[in-house]
Parts: C-alpha cells; sequence; structure tokens
C-alpha cells in the first residue's frame, strides 16, 4: 500500500488532522474515518449531490474531491451548521415546510441552499430551482423544499 | 363516522418527532452503521445477462492480505423449491435463495456470484476482481413480447405456465397467465358505436430512492444474527433472512435503521443473508453497501410491459366493454405485478362488461419488485390513453366523460370485490371545479391532459404499544419505519384519543425485538393501519384508566353506594368524569402520577389485521409545452386531485402526493432502462437514467378531497400510492392535445415524440 498522506484541515470550525490513502474521497474519509457521517452518500459519482459540503466556501460533490485536496483547507458539513441553541433558518424552514420524507437527501440539499443563498441573498424560484438541479429528491417532488429555501431566505434577509 | 368531529390534533401540521435530527445529520441510516472490527464486503456480479456458471475459483481473492472471507451460494443452505408467504406476497424460496447468490446461472446483468469480507472496501473490491467465474454464455431476451415467442431463449430449465390455475406441460417463460372477467365483453362490444384498440409498451424503470441498499450483520458465537439495515419492513427481512439462511426466526433480529427512500424496493433481500453469511464465516460484523450501479442493476425495477388494450363505447359516451391483455416483465424471476394492474386498469369506472388476462413472463433483467401502486401505471397508461381518445372522438369533455362512467359504491371490480364508499367522481367534480381547469391554456405547442387512477390500498398487519409515562406524556412503540412522517401521523391518532397533545407521544420504531409483528411500511398502508393500531391502543390506556378511576372512586365511596364500574367513567378533552357524579374530574396527567398507587404501570397495546381498507382515487390535470424541433416536452402546471379519507397530516399527505407526481412525470418522460444487444444496461447511473430534478418542474398543486373511509376510525385512506397512476396517461393525453399525435410508448422522450411528430 502507498504510504498514507498526511492532511490538516478545518472541520466545522475545529483544526482536524488525518492520514489517508491517495483514493480516499473526501466523502469517505468523512463518514467511514472521521465518523462524520451526516454527509450521505447517494451515488458516488457526482450526479446526486447528497455529498455536497462546502470547502473553502464553495459548494462540492464530496465523493468528487479527494481527501488529501482538503489539506490546509476548510471544510463545513451539515453537522456544523446548527448552532447549540437552535437550528440554521434553513434547517428550520425544511421542517416547517415539509421539505423532507425520507430525509437522505436533506444534509446535501440544505448545504447546496446555503451556499446558493450565500451568494444570492434574495433568489428568485427560478434561481432556487436552477442552483438545487444538482440535488436529487425522489420523495418530495421538489415543490416544498423550493418553499423552503425561499422562505428561509427571507427570514435570513429580514434578520440580517 | 367522525365527518363533523373537530378534532384537536388531526388536520395540523406539526413537525415530525424525528425533524431535527434529521436536517442536521444525526439521524443514524443503514450505511451509518459502525460497529467495533467491522468488516467491509463487497458482491462479485455476473457481467453477462444469461450465463450457465461452470466453476467459481475463490482462491487468489482468499490469497489476498486484508480479505477474511469469500462466500458463494455454496455457503447457503439448499433451499426448496416452495412458495412460501413471507410478508411480501407469495415468494418461491429457491427463487429467493438463488437471487441473494445465483446457484448455476446468472440471469441477469449484475446478478450476485460471491462476496468478500476484507479490512477495508478498497481491499474487498479488489479481491472480487479476482475471483475467477468460469461462464457458459446463452442468449438472453430482454422483453415480455421476445421472452413470449416460440424459441425464445428459456430462463428457468423445466418452468411451464400455470395458466387459469392449472399447470401446463409446455417449457415456458411465462410463468403464469391469469384472467379477470366481468360481464360479456363480446356482447358489450356488440352494443359499441366507436371501438378504440391500441398496443402499448412501457419501459422498465426504478424505484430511485437516493440511499442505496445496506446491511451490516453480525452472527455471533451462539448462533444469533443481528441484522442493522434500512427497509420498509423489519419484520419481512427476518423472515426472508431466516429462510434463506436456514436458521430459525428467533434467531435473527432486525434492527431497522433510518430509511432513505423504498417506494416498494426496499421490501425484498438482496445484502442481509450475504453478509450474515460473511459474519458467520469471519467472526466479525460485516457492512455491505450497493454501488448506484448495482442498485440499477441489481435491484428493484418495475417492469416493463405490453398493453393491448380494446374498448367500446356508444355514441352518447357509455363505455360498454374492455378488454385487457397485459404482458409484464417478472425480471429473472416470477412475480411481477402484473395481478395488481389487472386489478386496477379499468376499476375506476364501472364499466358492464369487462375483461383482462395477466401474463407473468421472466425475462433476463433483475427481479422485478414493487414500486408505488405496481403495476397500476404501466396499465393505467393505456387505458386512460384510450378514455381521452373517446372523449375527443366522440366531442365529449374527458371529465365529464369520467363522470358518466365513472365507479360508485356498490360496484363491482372486474377482479371480483365491489367498491365501498369511494370518492372517485368526487375526484373529477374537484377537477372540474378547479381554477386550472377554467383556466384557458393558450400558446402554441401546448396541451392540457387528465387522467385518473386506481390504487385499492393494503391493510394487513401492525402492533403498537403505548406506555404511560408519570407526568401524562406516553412513549409509542410501533414497528413500521417511517420513510415519510409516520412517527407523526401515527402519534397524532393516539394524540387524538388519548386527549393529550402531539408533543406528549413520543414515538419510537423498533426492532423485531421490540414490538409484536408488523407488516412492511408500503401499499399505502402505514398511517391506515398502524395509525389503526396506535388508536387501538390509546383506547386499550384510556380503558385501563376508567377501570382504574371507577375503582377508585368506589373505594371513596361510602358504603352502601351503588359500585360504579368503568362504563360510568367518561373522557373526554383530557379529563375523566363521571356519569353518575358531576363533581369527580380527574386529568390525563393526573392520573399518570396516580398509576403507583392504582395498581402499578399502564401499557396500551393492540394488534391489527383491519380489513376496512379505502381504495384510494386521483384525478390529475397537466399543461405542457412541446418543443417542435427537439420534441422536449415541459411541465407547464400540474394539479392533483385525490380522496385522501381523511389527511391526517395536510402537509405530509400533498407531500405523498407531490412526490408519486414528480416520479410518475419521470416515467412518463424520460426514465427508462437501456440495454445493449448483449444484455447489458447501457446507462446504469443517475447521470444517463434521468429523474426529474427540480428543474425539470413546476410547484405541483394538490387537492385534499376527503371522502372518510368507513373502515377506518377518523376515516384514513391510504395516499401514497396511487398519486404516481395518472400522470404517464395525462402526460400523454397533453402531448396529444399539443401535437395532435397519441403517444403509445413510455418514455415519450424527446426522440420518441419527435419521431411521432415527423411520422
Amino acid at each position: 500500500m502507498a504510504t498514507r498522506i498526511h492532511v490538516q484541515t478545518t472541520l466545522n470550525g475545529e483544526a482536524v488532522e488525518f492520514l489517508c490513502d491517495s483514493r480516499q474521497s473526501l466523502l469517505e474519509v468523512l463518514r467511514d474515518d472521521l465518523g462524520f457521517t451526516g454527509t450521505k452518500e447517494g451515488c458516488s459519482n457526482g450526479n446526486c449531490g447528497a455529498c455536497s459540503l462546502q470547502v473553502d466556501g464553495v459548494l462540492v460533490d464530496s465523493c468528487l474531491v479527494l481527501a488529501a485536496e482538503v489539506d490546509g483547507q476548510a471544510v463545513n458539513t451539515i453537522e456544523g451548521l446548527a448552532s447549540p441553541a437552535q437550528l440554521h433558518p434553513l434547517q428550520q424552514k425544511f421542517l416547517e415546510h415539509a421539505a423532507l420524507q425520507c430525509g437522505i437527501c436533506t444534509p446535501g440539499f440544505i448545504m447546496a441552499a446555503k451556499a446558493l443563498l450565500e451568494k444570492n441573498p434574495k433568489p428568485t424560484e427560478h434561481e432556487v430551482r436552477y442552483w438545487l438541479a444538482g440535488n436529487l429528491c425522489r420523495c418530495t417532488g421538489y415543490d416544498k423544499i423550493v418553499r423552503a429555501v425561499l422562505d428561509a431566505a427571507e427570514t435570513m434577509e429580514a434578520s440580517a | 363516522m367522525a365527518e363533523a368531529t373537530a378534532y384537536q390534533v388531526i388536520g395540523t401540521r406539526p413537525v415530525r418527532p424525528d425533524g431535527a435530527d434529521k436536517v442536521t445529520g444525526r439521524a443514524i441510516y443503514g450505511a451509518d452503521v459502525r460497529m467495533a472490527g467491522m468488516l467491509h464486503g463487497k458482491v462479485l456480479r455476473s457481467p453477462h445477462a444469461h450465463a450457465r456458471i461452470k466453476s467459481i475459483d475463490t482462491s487468489k481473492a482468499e490469497a489476498l492480505p486484508g480479505v477474511k472471507a469469500v462466500v458463494t451460494h455454496k455457503d447457503l443452505p439448499e433451499a426448496p423449491d416452495k412458495i412460501a408467504n413471507l410478508g411480501e406476497g407469495a415468494v418461491n424460496l429457491k427463487f429467493l435463495s438463488n437471487n441473494v447468490l445465483a446457484q448455476e446461472k446468472a440471469l441477469y446483468r449484475g446478478h450476485a456470484i460471491a462476496a468478500v469480507a476484507a479490512v477495508n472496501v478498497h481491499v474487498a473490491e479488489e479481491a472480487v476482481n479476482l475471483i475467477e467465474v468460469e461462464y457458459d454464455i446463452l442468449p438472453s431476451v430482454l422483453t415480455a413480447p421476445e421472452a413470449m415467442e416460440d424459441g425464445a431463449p428459456i430462463l428457468h430449465d423445466g418452468m411451464t405456465t400455470t395458466s387459469l390455475g392449472e399447470k401446463t406441460d409446455r417449457e415456458s417463460n411465462v410463468a403464469s397467465h391469469y384472467r379477470f372477467t366481468l360481464g360479456d365483453v363480446a356482447e358489450g362490444f356488440k352494443q359499441a358505436d366507436l371501438i378504440i384498440e391500441r398496443e402499448f409498451d412501457t419501459a422498465t424503470v426504478h424505484q430511485g430512492y437516493i440511499e442505496p441498499h445496506n446491511a451490516t450483520a453480525m452472527w455471533n458465537e451462539e448462533g444469533h444474527v443481528t441484522i442493522w439495515t434500512s427497509t420498509q419492513g423489519a419484520f419481512v427481512v427476518q423472515k426472508q433472512s431466516s429462510e434463506v439462511l436456514g436458521i430459525p426466526v428467533s434467531q435473527v433480529s432486525v434492527i431497522p435503521a433510518e430509511i432513505g427512500g423504498g417506494f416498494g424496493g426496499k421490501i425484498p433481500v438482496y445484502l442481509e443473508p450475504v453478509a450474515a453469511l460473511l459474519s458467520r464465516k469471519t467472526g466479525q460484523a460485516v457492512k455491505l453497501v450497493m454501488s448506484r450501479t448495482e442498485e440499477f442493476e441489481s435491484t428493484g425495477p418495475t417492469p416493463g410491459s405490453r398493453l393491448n388494450v380494446k374498448m367500446g363505447a356508444t355514441k352518447d359516451g357509455r363505455v360498454v366493454a374492455a378488454e385487457a391483455s397485459l404482458a409484464f416483465e417478472a425480471g429473472a424471476f416470477p412475480g411481477s405485478p402484473v395481478g395488481p394492474g389487472g386489478m386496477c386498469i379499468f376499476s375506476p369506472y364501472s364499466f358492464p362488461n369487462m375483461q383482462v388476462d395477466g401474463y407473468d413472463v421472466v425475462v433476463n433483467k433483475p427481479k422485478t419488485t414493487a414500486y408505488r401502486a405496481p403495476g397500476a401505471t404501466n396499465a393505467a397508461f393505456a387505458s386512460e390513453t384510450i378514455m381521452d381518445e373517446f372523449a375527443e372522438q366522440l366531442g365529449i369533455d374527458p371529465l365529464q366523460l369520467r363522470v358518466m362512467n365513472g365507479a360508485k359504491e356498490g360496484d363491482r371490480r372486474v377482479d371480483g370485490p365491489t367498491h365501498p364508499r369511494i370518492g372517485f367522481l368526487e375526484t373529477v367534480h374537484a377537477a372540474l371545479e378547479h381554477e386550472h381547469y377554467n383556466t384557458p391554456l393558450e400558446g402554441p405547442n401546448r396541451g392540457r391532459g387528465v387522467a385518473s387512477g386506481f390504487w385499492f390500498n393494503v391493510g394487513l398487519q401492525s402492533s403498537v404499544v403505548i406506555n404511560v409515562n408519570s407526568d401524562g406524556t406516553v412513549s409509542l412503540v410501533e414497528g413500521s419505519t417511517d420513510i415519510g412522517g409516520t412517527r407523526a401521523s401515527i402519534a397524532m391518532q393516539a394524540a387524538e384519543v388519548l386527549g393529550i397533545p402531539y408533543e406528549s407521544v413520543r414515538p419510537t420504531v423498533a426492532g423485531t425485538d421490540g414490538v409484536g409483528y408488523t407488516d412492511v411500511t408500503g401499499g399505502s398502508r402505514t398511517t391506515f393501519a398502524t395509525g389503526y393500531a396506535a388508536y387501538e391502543a390509546a383506547n386499550d390506556v384510556v380503558r385501563q384508566m376508567k377501570e382504574r378511576l371507577a375503582e377508585r372512586w368506589n373505594a371513596e365511596t361510602e358504603e352502601g353506594a351503588t359500585a360504579l364500574t368503568a362504563e360510568d367513567v367518561t373522557y373526554s378533552g383530557g379529563v375523566f368524569g363521571c356519569s353518575k357524579d358531576a363533581g369527580k374530574s380527574v386529568s390525563f396527567q393526573e392520573m399518570a402520577e396516580l398509576m403507583p398507587r392504582t395498581g402499578g404501570p399502564i401499557s396500551g397495546r393492540a394488534t391489527v389485521q383491519p380489513r376496512g381498507v379505502g381504495g384510494a382515487f386521483a384525478t390529475h390535470i397537466v399543461d405542457v409545452e412541446v418543443d417542435p424541433d427537439t420534441g422536449k416536452v415541459s411541465i407547464l402546471r400540474y394539479t392533483a386531485v385525490q380522496d385522501v379519507g381523511k389527511a391526517i397530516h395536510p402537509s405530509y399527505v400533498e407531500g405523498q402526493i407531490q412526490g408519486g407526481v414528480t416520479q410518475g412525470v419521470g416515467w412518463a418522460l424520460n426514465e427508462a432502462y437501456l440495454y445493449r444487444e448483449d444484455g447489458n444496461m447501457s446507462n446504469a447511473s443517475f447521470l444517463d437514467y434521468r429523474m426529474p430534478t427540480c428543474l425539470d418542474l413546476p410547484m405541483i398543486d394538490t387537492v385534499l378531497v376527503e371522502v372518510p373511509n368507513p373502515g377506518h376510525p377518523f376515516g384514513v385512506r391510504g395516499v401514497g400510492e396511487v398519486p404516481i397512476v395518472p400522470p404517464p396517461a395525462a402526460v400523454a393525453n397533453a402531448i396529444y392535445r399539443a401535437t395532435g399525435q397519441r403517444m403509445t410508448d413510455l418514455p415519450m422522450s424527446p426522440g420518441y415524440v419527435l419521431d411521432k411528430m415527423q411520422s
């Protein structure tokens, strides 16, 4: 086996270091080695968006990022979104709007929506749909997800 | 019945109890399960659609460092060639066992051949590639019509058709043939002024849940197997695993993890017995998770089908005869949903003469399994298209045609049962009155279509226990895995009976060791049947409390007074009273506090097998625009009307409808298993198997019509499945209005639509 790679990163604001194989994806290391299983695996080839998270603020499919690539970068996952006291507005609105059924795509959708609202705090319905088209949901028909994101945007804008 | 009842909890929209854990990533799904020393497995799958397995040499794989065990079908006990009811209907145990690990033949690309357990998944993958299998490649057959031809390659040596209950003697890929008859179709067609006959073909499609199949098993030193898995039914996994492994049910415990979608596809076992075998060989827990390619090639799908439908109507719009011949792909082993397809095809209507022939045909594709109203969507595509042609050719509004022919209470279905109180006509009237239907659709290349659908729903068996806590809250233990908010819809029914807030009921989904037998989350049964059990268990709590209060009040009463019985104790709005003494009053919470002084803990329990299943009907309206240059169809507007009986949690009911519509739109426009000549699938990924994204759809309007089901205390009907039934036909009818071309094939992909437009 090849020499393992030493990676120093920031995970949800905490310094984390790990050893990985060159072939391991960020998704695999997060889930299998670091125990951060909130990021979900749906296809492992970048087609479903279930593993969406942010690396240095950029939305990525973590199944398409090698773990070794995040050395020196900041990784933000679904586990880091809520504060101890309360859920993030996106999380809250997903619950209020019944925007999840089985919930497996939900962390990915929320992380993708978070990245959208950082770029575009007041998206139109079409902009939400365009941005989230990389995330598949098979349960909801997307209606309630889109409403939740639009409502969260309004809430965040009002409190900003 | 409860039509006029003002409910406290039912009909509200609380947040589900598992919600916070699911939006924070904390909820544990099957693939999130981990155990100390856990090994990772990988399955070797057949690269051929049809091949005899001559030999399997696992020695090189076993020699790879990090590999702990390899298993093949030889590690499974010989399965008897007998039919057993395993909670998903009848299953032939030999077929089940052979699907888990192929025995003599690989019957489809992706058929499991062997499996490896290793220290990590990468080593397991490398090891799988070192297994040497010698195949004798056989010709394959991929569709029902081809498999029914004389001289077609035969999948199962010695299999003959069971026709109308009789075994025939000719070897065939047709496993069975049934016929439903009502009236006399030949006579009916004589009365018809207009007869339309068409042939339809629908492609194989997949359930497409986002979470892949997974199983983690530990076979311990005492021979007890524990399985953690994402499943629609823990008890089904328990029973099927015990049969495949040849050990008693009591030796298998199944702990259901959270489940990332199922739609029928997470009922059968695939990985569970394999993980168990690997664990037995290694003495370690072993986890198996499928890749997306394995999902497409080895699980699901729902059948492709050939549908020949002939219907006759009088000039004034009365359909007098309807005849269908349905040939469904079962996949590699018998058991397609052609039966349900036949049960549903004409059931929104009261046609006087009907006949359905159904053929269950094995082909070299993965064994089909249930997918949301299995069989009904295929069937409705044909019958609802012809209904639209009648409307057009007779100059009758398509919804009015449905009013004229719609089924009502007392009408018989072609398969025998008589409709109880149903709400089909109510859905049609609601559609007729809807603003969508009354707003003209303008613009070129646009069309509006309607279609209806039926799904019978099921009841089956459920168990619930409610334990009263000392502070007046309760815990509710149930066995229905929660795929879309059923913890909430079940807890709400208990809270309504108990007269306590929704938040005071804490529901838990237990495994096979923690709750009584409960059938799958499927058949649109969970809120209906497990909700019924919750209703009964809550009533059991109330009954026990009444008995205790009668006894307690008797002890306080002066001697000589007439003794109170439980019947004298009333319960309303969370407060117990006495019909013979208006001064007595004890709240639920006070009664809970009194438990240690009135006889100890109170647990209410119920096991149910409710018979009063209420069928579900839906009528959908869709507007489309067809790109004249590419044939691409865009959905402009969608309204789904459905009789939901009583919506316990309206948001979750709407969600079921919106999700079903979206799957139906995908089935209509894009989704299909594409095969190469050699029987290998060429689009086994989410990139190439194109499911709808949020950019493909508008908002989906829902109209909840509530015609209470008399067979449920709150009037609940199952709601989850019927919304997938009308979309392909509704979209096809809309495309017709836009293009003047009738669609007879699914999917109606751009190339297909363009060909039709240019023909």
